[in-house]
């Protein structure tokens, strides 16, 4: 039988959404894999939204928007734009990126609707069915993606997105101006170091461990690793477990 | 309210064929009642039609519903019918919540039934699981002030002023320029009458003598604040900072011609601009006998995608005048394609034909290339370059955004298009509507626009903008952002982003507060928020999500 996946599309009301509809007045076909979720803006799609979504056993979700510099709400879309970036590094983290795509359709691009579902279904029908859906590596999958999800709803991580575009080209409070690239490095480690420390809470859920221990678990050297926990730490997610021998054990306080 | 006392009805339209004609309607039906809280379900032949409404407002009483499910065809379409029918009932609007199940889904998978009526079941179980999760919302009521602001003074603005004064509105007409007039105050004669255009600046008299009309000339506006119903104005005039308060406003700034300025040869004596010309017309001091024009430079290139909609016809109306005073004169006209749209437009073509004017065809990839005595351009039908010897060359140079729109577009927060022309809100719908509720937009600040379409663009803002200013209240959309205090650290991302800076920092609480009256409920400060601290009401991400996991899940 062939794979038909399961695919979520976020479409923005005034420009995708209406993009969709004239697919439709126009009688153009398209596959039906896909199900729609009317946002007023591509803006509104909370990166979390497409954690959830593969969490969920979706295959592949597509984010639809005005084209840039159409937007119903200014600049909208660009938010957007910011958003997919940040998500897509994160996703690559797990492998998973390739299952979401950001596009712009505007409201009298009907048969561009079409052709962005008929081709995104079948990169997805390649790519083949969500690991999430294999009984044998659901449970590291699962892990992989509640620590993008860790990820994603970093206080950090998102102020740092949600302040992009105004420390990349209108500066911060002294004034100055972020190049791009520096930011993006910036953005890069967050992303990475928030992957690391959901790892380590992971380890320590129900154990108190030292910081070596942890250190070759997550095969990561020990001085980050005790960075990490002072931060985490710092967050109340981390507290000192038992002291043995002067080494001491962390353990996670809080679920995440 | 606890969750068993959700009561969800869910309508199954036909509409016609045009659904039941391809999904199994019954079965979508029957289907809807297995899912949770949904208390009633039905199919109607038309859900919009009289009879479908009636039995949306009789089962809301009959089944006690609580919310109600129309699956049929787009919300863009029919939710604000079926909004106000369950409020007939007696239902919070926001109750309500739509499936689209034709638009797409039975019109674009009409040769799979099976599997579109497959995807209209997941819908409506989306649906469902959003509605158990919809709240009543409140629409806020605002004050207006019965006065409107037109931005620009040209042609537009001038007669955009004047039909709302003539309405007995109060107007307050800004205009950056020492004279009022824009761009007419520089023709010769207009199109397609070949009157003066003098004729139709006495519209400035009317202007300026009007009781209703406070004109405010050499003015710059510093600062736009407010909403619609209650804006501000804050200009610099003569040094003096003033405040013009009102309930709407018309953006009528127009747009300026691109300078020739390194285009052909550009010389302002034999090769000039078309604009330039119109002024040696003014003065009758055209005694020249070859005159060639090349139309479409600088425009409908790379650089500049668009057509600016005035050349051909200002072009065709030099020609025509030239050889009305001389008709021994050689005009021709080079053009990529020349568009005179309609009836009247196009005789006017047909009479420059007539009166011998040559028109030559160019190809955008050879352009004609101005040589000391002739211009050389390549003939397609021809296949070969024929030479024209000229006198003068007019160069048909296309209208262009004014510099000054970007930070105008931004004070308004209101979009621009890609070459910086104001963007509408529908390019078919709301032609001179913006987004932004209360602001209005007419002639060549939209994009190029002659004098007649100026006219009825300035028209159609003025009755937009009083069917706002006319009104002693006004009701706002529900759907807006709002800020939980507990969990808002006023770290103020969200002021930053919000295109409509709709949020601002409440000191006292060191948190931050959405105006509902201005907020668009678009919904990206509450995907920003690094605290998750902002609610998107109606698009709640506990909505959203609902319908993520009942999507994923439900096999």
């Amino acid at each position: 039988m062939v794979f038909e996946p399961k695919i979520l599309g976020f479409l923005c009301n005034w420009c995708s959404y209406a993009g969709a509809d004239l697919a439709g007045v126009s009688r153009i076909q398209y596959p039906t894999n896909v199900r729609v979720i009317r946002v007023m803006c591509s803006g509104r799609v909370d990166p979390v939204f497409i954690a959830e979504a593969f969490m969920n056993g979706i295959d592949g979700v597509l984010v639809l928007g005005c084209h840039l510099g159409d937007c119903h709400y200014i600049n909208g879309n660009y938010e957007a734009e910011l958003k997919m970036k940040m998500l897509s590094k994160t996703l690559s983290m797990i492998n998973f990126s390739d299952r979401v795509r950001l596009d712009w359709v505007s409201a009298a691009e009907g048969a561009r609707f079409a052709q962005i579902v008929s081709d995104f279904t079948e990169h997805i029908r390649k790519l083949g069915p969500s690991p999430v859906k294999n009984k044998k590596v659901k449970k590291e999958i699962i892990d992989n993606l509640n620590a993008v999800k860790f990820a994603l709803c970093d206080t950090r991580l998102r102020a740092l997105v949600a302040r992009q575009r105004e420390l990349t080209t209108d500066g911060n409070v002294y004034g100055e101006i972020i190049p791009t690239e520096e930011f993006e490095e910036i953005l890069d480690n967050a992303i990475e170091n928030e992957i690391i420390r959901h790892k380590i809470l992971e380890k320590i859920k129900n154990k108190g461990k030292s910081v070596p221990d942890i250190a070759k678990e997550i095969e990561i050297e020990p001085h980050k690793v005790l960075r990490h926990i002072v931060t985490l730490r710092a967050r109340g997610l981390v507290d000192v477990d038992q002291i043995n021998e002067e080494i001491p054990t962390f353990i996670s306080i809080k679920e995440v | 309210m606890s969750d068993d006392d959700i009561r969800i009805g869910v309508f199954v339209c036909h509409c016609g064929t045009n659904i039941g004609g391809v999904l199994d309607i019954s079965e979508l039906t029957e289907y809807s009642k297995t899912l949770p809280n949904v208390v009633y379900s039905a199919d109607n032949l038309y859900t919009c039609s009289e009879v479908g409404l009636s039995e949306i407002r009789e089962n809301i009483k009959e089944h006690d519903l609580n919310r109600v499910i129309v699956a049929s065809c787009s919300p863009r379409t029919h939710e604000p019918l079926f909004r106000s029918t369950c409020q007939e009932a007696g239902l919070n609007p926001y109750l309500f919540e739509m499936v689209n199940i034709r638009d797409q889904d039975s019109w674009v998978h009409m040769k799979e039934p099976e599997k579109g009526t497959e995807k209209a079941k997941d819908l409506i179980r989306m649906g469902v699981y959003k509605a158990a999760l919809l709240e009543s919302l409140e629409k806020m009521q605002v004050g207006v002030i019965p006065s409107a602001i037109v931005i620009g003074g040209g042609i537009a603005g001038m007669n955009a002023a004047l039909n709302l004064a003539n309405q007995n509105f109060k107007v307050s007409l800004i205009e950056k320029d020492s004279e009022l007039g824009g761009l007419l105050r520089h023709l010769n004669k207009v199109y397609p009458t070949n009157e003066d255009a003098s004729i139709i600046l006495e519209t400035r008299n009317l202007v300026e003598n009007h009781k209703k009309i406070d004109l405010y000339k050499s003015a710059v506006i510093e600062k736009i604040e407010g909403y619609v119903g209650n804006f501000k104005v804050i200009i610099l005039q003569n040094k003096k900072t003033l405040e013009i308060e009102a309930g709407a406003i018309i953006v009528a700034t127009g747009a300026k011609a691109l300078s020739p300025e390194g285009y052909y040869n550009y010389n302002g004596k034999t090769i000039i601009s078309q604009l330039e010309l119109e002024g040696i017309l003014k003065e009758n001091k055209i005694n020249t006998n070859n005159i060639t024009m090349i139309q479409c430079v600088g425009c409908r290139n790379e650089e500049r995608k668009y057509c600016s909609n005035i050349c051909c016809m200002t072009a065709l109306k030099n020609a025509i005048l030239i050889k009305e005073q001389n008709p021994d004169a050689n005009v021709n006209i080079i053009f990529r394609d020349i568009q005179t749209q309609g009836v009247t437009y196009e005789e006017y073509y047909r009479r420059a034909r007539e009166m011998g004017i040559l028109f030559i065809k160019y190809l955008p990839e050879k352009p004609p290339i101005i040589k000391k005595d002739r211009i050389e351009v390549y003939n397609e039908f021809m296949n070969q370059v024929i030479g024209i010897p000229y006198d003068l060359v007019v160069l048909s140079m296309p209208l262009i955004a004014n510099e000054d729109s970007e930070q105008l577009a931004k004070m308004l927060k209101v979009p621009l298009e890609e070459n910086n022309f104001f963007l509408e809100a529908h390019v078919k719908l709301r032609p001179v509507d913006f987004a932004t509720d209360g602001i209005f937009v007419c002639g060549s600040a939209h994009w190029p626009a002659d004098i007649s379409e100026s006219i009825s663009q300035s028209n159609a803002a003025a009755s937009r903008a009083s069917t706002i200013i006319s009104k002693e209240m006004l009701e706002v959309e529900g759907s807006t952002a709002e800020v939980n205090t507990d969990l808002c650290v006023g770290c103020e991302a969200c002021i930053k982003i919000c295109p409509y800076s709709a949020i601002s920092k409440d000191e006292e609480t060191d948190t931050v507060v959405v105006n509902k009256v201005v907020c668009k409920g678009c919904g990206v400060c509450g995907a920003s928020c690094p605290h998750n601290a902002i609610t998107i009401h109606h698009f709640t991400s506990d909505q959203i999500i609902a319908e993520i996991v009942t999507y994923g899940g439900g096999e």
